[in-house]
């Protein structure tokens, strides 16, 4: 445990954990309908494998990944789909899988222990695919796909984020105090899988019992590949491209994956899913997820069954008190409110916060920027958040390109020091979509562009053949002819 | 003052604008922008919906005659403002509302075709500038979606007008 370089930048965050740590991890009951988001956070979409009426039990495929971003996805419960239709989400309008819970908690009967220790890392890889392990820290990206690029580019170093720096999450927290052997367990399963030489476990120094039980695991383990690194609590270390910087010493560059530097890294979380996985042969059906805020009863940190809706989550927790003016899935920093909580939870679903007022700072209006530079000397991922802003006032993509707007991770750290309250994060992502937008348009417009000369060459083409055939029927025509 | 001190200087100053003269001469026959170039820079900020409501036959003509100076940058409905200012940037002008006689912006949409009406005429065919329609003679035809720029160029040769636009499938539900 030496001393580590911090963070370029960022903010020291009243940390606001402790109401829900005061209870050990508790399971939260299974739903009675389970409803699986085909796209569980990362942005694309699994296609279903199973069709209304198909009889599943827990750990049973549903729904198969296509792209890259897509993971397969389990049942969470035991019964029978009962709809395949769109609902609402937590990201918006999304198919999902509903399944009527027939309270027989069946297992699907090919789930068995996964003998790891004696596959090569290609299959490995292969099986933890198939076991829909996602990212469990938010992004929900496939873990294999991260690993399997690992593996291609050689990365020697596996970083697994313990830092958990928004102010209400815990259950990175509440998981290694209590299942540190699983972390440990999962790592090592990882390293196998990846080819990495070595594993660091990474948190915060404000989590003295959580390190203390990983420190006892890595003991345990008797592994010397394993080790385990405690920063200063600062907020956004738990951001991949931050921690990576924190432990290493060295910056992923800004157009390149951490691969790049011989780095991988993944949620606590995500390498417990892969230990039960391993130990049990469960896919990942389960996650753990912070229910708190002041306008939740008894606030905690559950084991739920993805697919659960919020409601039934907080009604697990006493229910709703104080008359909620918000709830927001994610963290109060980089979460977003959803107006309904009839959604279903998904793996990249770590927090949920029922927020009453006296939680939420009200925005005051938004006045003119001042140019103090408070913004720029927040940001951690080094950029000019004030230029920026007035690009994007400005609708000026070259420049938005220039000053890395691309590079900024919408931690909202400039947000949160502006003392002119501009809501700069928002007005980035809103940019960003903008150019996401110009950019599939400039591409229609190029092949639309091409398609057109193609078609002015082909109709120049077929005249100049008409015309030629015609001259050669008249000159045939004239030969023919005896006078 | 006499003529003496007074020829120096007159020599000095005819010498320097000979010189700049010549200079500025050459530099202007030598390095003159290069009018392909141009046409190239302004057909890249066109929508290349290559709907004609320009009365250019297509986008390229169009970015064309702004380069040589017949057409102004105000005649681009698809394109909208958006790209009357990029135009305007682009030129060193001032950006001007579009001239509403070749017609309104609308949100980007694309050409269907009631297959139930279609009657295998083919003469939407070689209507599109794209190639976005699939078909044959006496077969039903297809507006392929991805390809299509939404230009109107089909409508006008349907005999049974069974070609509509509307927006495209991923902004409809």
């Amino acid at each position: 445990m030496s001393s580590r370089p911090a963070l370029p930048a960022g903010l020291r965050l009243d940390a606001r954990k402790a109401r829900s740590l005061q209870q050990p991890l508790r399971p939260a009951p299974a739903p009675e309908v389970a409803v699986l988001s085909l796209d569980q956070g990362s942005g694309e979409a699994a296609e279903p494998t199973v069709a209304v009426g198909t009889r599943v039990g827990i750990g049973t495929r549903v729904a198969r990944a296509v792209g890259t971003a897509a993971s397969d996805l389990h049942s969470s419960v035991a019964g029978v789909v009962v709809a395949i239709a769109t609902r609402l989400t937590a990201t918006g309008l999304g198919r999902c899988i509903s399944i009527e819970n027939d309270a027989t908690d069946a297992r699907d009967p090919a789930l068995a222990p996964l003998a790891w220790r004696a596959l090569d890392g290609i299959t490995l890889l292969d099986r933890l695919r198939g076991a829909g392990i996602a990212g469990l820290g938010g992004a929900a990206f496939p873990t294999a796909g991260k690993l399997a690029l690992a593996r291609a580019n050689a990365a020697g170093h596996l970083i697994l984020n313990g830092a958990e720096c928004e102010p209400w999450i815990c259950c990175d927290d509440a998981l290694m105090r209590e299942r540190a052997a699983d972390v440990v367990l999962g790592g090592q399963v990882m390293l196998a899988a990846c080819g990495a030489t070595r594993c660091t476990i990474a948190l915060e120094d404000d989590k003295p019992e959580a390190a203390a039980a990983i420190a006892a695991a890595i003991a345990a383990a008797q592994d010397g590949r394993v080790e385990l690194v405690e920063l200063p609590a600062i907020y956004p270390l738990g951001a991949e491209r931050q921690l990576i910087e924190a432990v290493t010493g060295r910056e992923v560059p800004h157009d390149a994956l951490p691969p790049a530097i011989g780095v991988v890294c993944q949620n606590v979380g995500t390498a417990a899913a892969v230990a039960r996985f391993v130990s049990t042969g469960e896919p990942a059906v389960t996650r753990i997820v912070t229910v708190t805020g002041s306008g939740v009863a008894r606030p905690g940190n559950l084991e739920i069954h993805i697919g659960t809706p919020i409601a039934a989550v907080v009604a697990a927790c006493g229910g709703y008190q104080d008359d909620p003016a918000r709830l927001i899935v994610g963290g109060a920093m980089t979460g977003r409110s959803v107006s309904s909580d009839l959604v279903p939870t998904t793996k990249g679903i770590n927090c949920i916060v029922a927020a009453t007022l006296a939680d939420v700072a009200i925005r005051g209006p938004e006045m003119p920027c001042i140019r103090c530079g408070d913004c720029a000397t927040a940001c951690p991922a080094r950029l000019l958040p004030q230029q920026l802003h007035r690009a994007a006032q400005a609708d000026d993509r070259d420049a938005l390109t220039r000053l890395g707007l691309a590079d900024c991770i919408e931690c909202g750290c400039c947000d949160y020091v502006c003392p002119s309250q501009i809501p700069l994060t928002a007005r980035f992502h809103a940019a960003r979509l903008g150019m996401q937008l110009h950019d599939a348009e400039r591409r229609r417009a190029i092949e639309a562009r091409e398609r057109f000369e193609r078609h002015e060459r082909r109709l120049a083409e077929q005249a100049e053949a008409e015309r030629l055939a015609f001259e050669a029927a008249r000159r045939r025509a004239r030969g023919a002819d005896p006078k | 003052m006499s003529g003496n001190t007074l020829l120096p200087a007159v020599g000095l100053a005819a010498g320097l604008a000979a010189g700049i003269g010549a200079a500025l001469g050459w530099a202007a026959s030598r390095l003159r922008p290069d009018a392909g170039a141009l046409v190239e820079q302004i057909d890249a900020l066109l929508p290349q919906t290559q709907c004609g409501q320009c009365r250019y036959p297509g986008c390229r003509p169009y970015a064309e005659a702004i380069a040589s100076g017949a057409a102004d940058i105000d005649r681009c409905p698809p394109g909208g403002e958006t790209t009357v200012r990029a135009l305007a940037a682009l030129l060193g002008r001032e950006p001007r509302p579009l001239d509403p006689q070749f017609g309104p912006t609308k949100p980007r949409q694309v050409a269907v075709i009631d297959e139930e009406r279609c009657i295998g005429c083919a003469l939407c065919l070689p209507a599109c500038p794209v190639d976005a329609i699939v078909g044959a003679p006496r077969f039903m035809h297809t507006v392929i979606e991805a390809q299509c720029t939404g230009c109107e160029l089909c409508l006008p040769p349907c005999p049974v007008d069974c070609i509509e636009l509307r927006p495209p499938s991923e902004e409809r539900e």
